[in-house]
């Protein structure tokens, strides 16, 4: 438990996806216009990774992991180059299942997820936290609270853009830095702020 | 010679008119991860590049095969084998670049740019008008990666491809290496500036503005 707690910081703030590693960045500006809508991401994110990442894990251990096959006489096969496969079919069955489930019995959730569900399979914050997993050879207790905090960082991160986005809406800017221009630099700005807690990890 | 006009202009749009990375917001993700370097930034465009053509090629051949429902899955599947064969052959033959790039070649597969081409633009062509435009989009957006990658590595660490092109000033040279340009945060404002540039040149692309100003009253 003493070993969880800081990773999911580690996870949220320190190695934000959206601003330290710059994943997911696609829906993270097309999808930061309002508050509302960037709610529903951040929701749908903190869901799907927290599902994946130990799915995922489990998956491969059991079938893709070096000498994962050694119980049935064939310790020498290693299929972790088909894991990039593996793990998007896992994502797209998750995220199809999560949403066929939500509409089924959490109508006011499914309704606040719109349409991001379904994009969210193609969303390369998401596959990234199952090969970061991967990397890192996180335990299954480990890649659950990864995920979890992976998830909360991108919706803490797409949120605070978005609230920014809404008032900049009535800046008086330079034609050709309007909308995409002023966001990026915008991102930027936010991605220093959480650089600074890069800082405070190291020490 | 009629039928080889039309594929000019979609060779050529991508690069500056229809950028995809400052234009339409497509595979920013990569494109900002892997530009600390120029070398590991070619690495990237000649990577996505590949895939983003062999993927348009042949997804563009069996279009008339594939049924509607599953089309994502088919083409997801497609993209994710090329990406994996590009990953072994980069792990085989440039493992020190491989390395840094971690992830992020892996990461091809879900990169909106190739889904994006592919879903709008193979999906409804014959193979070589989209071979073109996915090769140009290729294009446009090695174009942007490699003067991003560029500028970091030329003000970061004063070289350029690992060769030392402004003299340091621990070396009795004038250049102070900028350590933020190897920031995540260098990136984005790069990026900023690009795409105000770009749509200072073609004022058509600047966003119509959501808010207007109230008129000013004329002063009696």
């Amino acid at each position: 438990m003493s070993e969880l707690w800081p990773l999911f910081l580690r996870a949220t703030f320190v190695e934000n996806m959206p601003l330290s590693f710059f994943l997911g960045l696609c829906t993270f500006l097309a999808l930061s216009r309002r508050p509302e809508t960037a709610m529903g991401l951040g929701l749908a994110m903190i869901l799907v990774l927290g599902v994946t990442v130990p799915l995922n894990k489990i998956v491969y251990d059991a079938v893709l992991a070096a000498g994962a096959w050694g119980w049935a006489g064939l310790p020498e096969i290693d299929l972790s180059y088909l894991s990039l496969i593996a793990f998007i079919g896992v994502i797209a069955a998750t995220v199809q299942l999560i949403e066929m489930l939500t509409d089924r019995y959490l109508p006011a959730v499914h309704a606040a997820f719109g349409v991001f569900l379904p994009l969210l399979t193609v969303q390369c914050a998401i596959l990234a936290g199952s090969l970061f997993m991967v990397e890192r050879q996180y335990s299954l207790a480990e890649s659950a609270v990864f995920g979890l905090g992976a998830g909360t960082g991108f919706a803490i991160a797409v949120v605070m853009l978005s609230a920014v986005r809404s008032r900049l809406a009535y800046a008086d800017l330079p034609a050709g830095l309007r909308g995409l221009g002023i966001t990026f630099i915008f991102t930027g700005l936010l991605s220093l702020g959480f650089a600074s807690f890069a800082l405070m990890a190291a020490e | 010679m009629t039928a080889r006009t039309p594929l000019w202009p979609i060779l050529t749009d991508p690069l500056l008119r229809q950028n995809p990375v400052t234009l339409q917001i497509l595979g920013i993700c990569s494109a900002l991860a892997v530009t600390t370097s120029l070398a590991t930034a070619i690495t990237m465009c000649v990577s996505l590049t590949v895939v983003v053509t062999l993927a348009a090629g042949l997804i563009s051949t069996i279009r008339r095969h594939i049924p509607d429902s599953i089309r994502l899955i088919v083409q997801i599947v497609i993209i994710a084998s090329l990406v994996i064969v590009i990953d072994q052959v980069l792990q085989a033959y440039f493992a020190e670049i491989s390395r840094t790039l971690s992830i992020f070649v892996a990461l091809i597969t879900t990169n909106c740019l190739v889904l994006g081409r592919t879903e709008s633009f193979a999906r409804h062509n014959a193979p070589l008008p989209a071979m073109t435009d996915a090769f140009g989009n290729g294009l446009g957006y090695s174009l942007i990666l490699v003067i991003i990658g560029g500028l970091r590595e030329l003000f970061g660490q004063g070289q350029l491809l690992g060769r030392q092109v402004l003299p340091l000033a621990e070396e009795g040279g004038w250049f102070t290496p900028l350590s933020l340009m190897l920031l995540a945060p260098s990136a984005f404002f790069m990026l900023g500036g690009l795409v105000w540039a770009i749509r200072s040149i073609r004022p058509e692309q600047a966003e119509v503005p959501e808010h207007m100003p109230p008129r000013a009253e004329p002063a009696e």
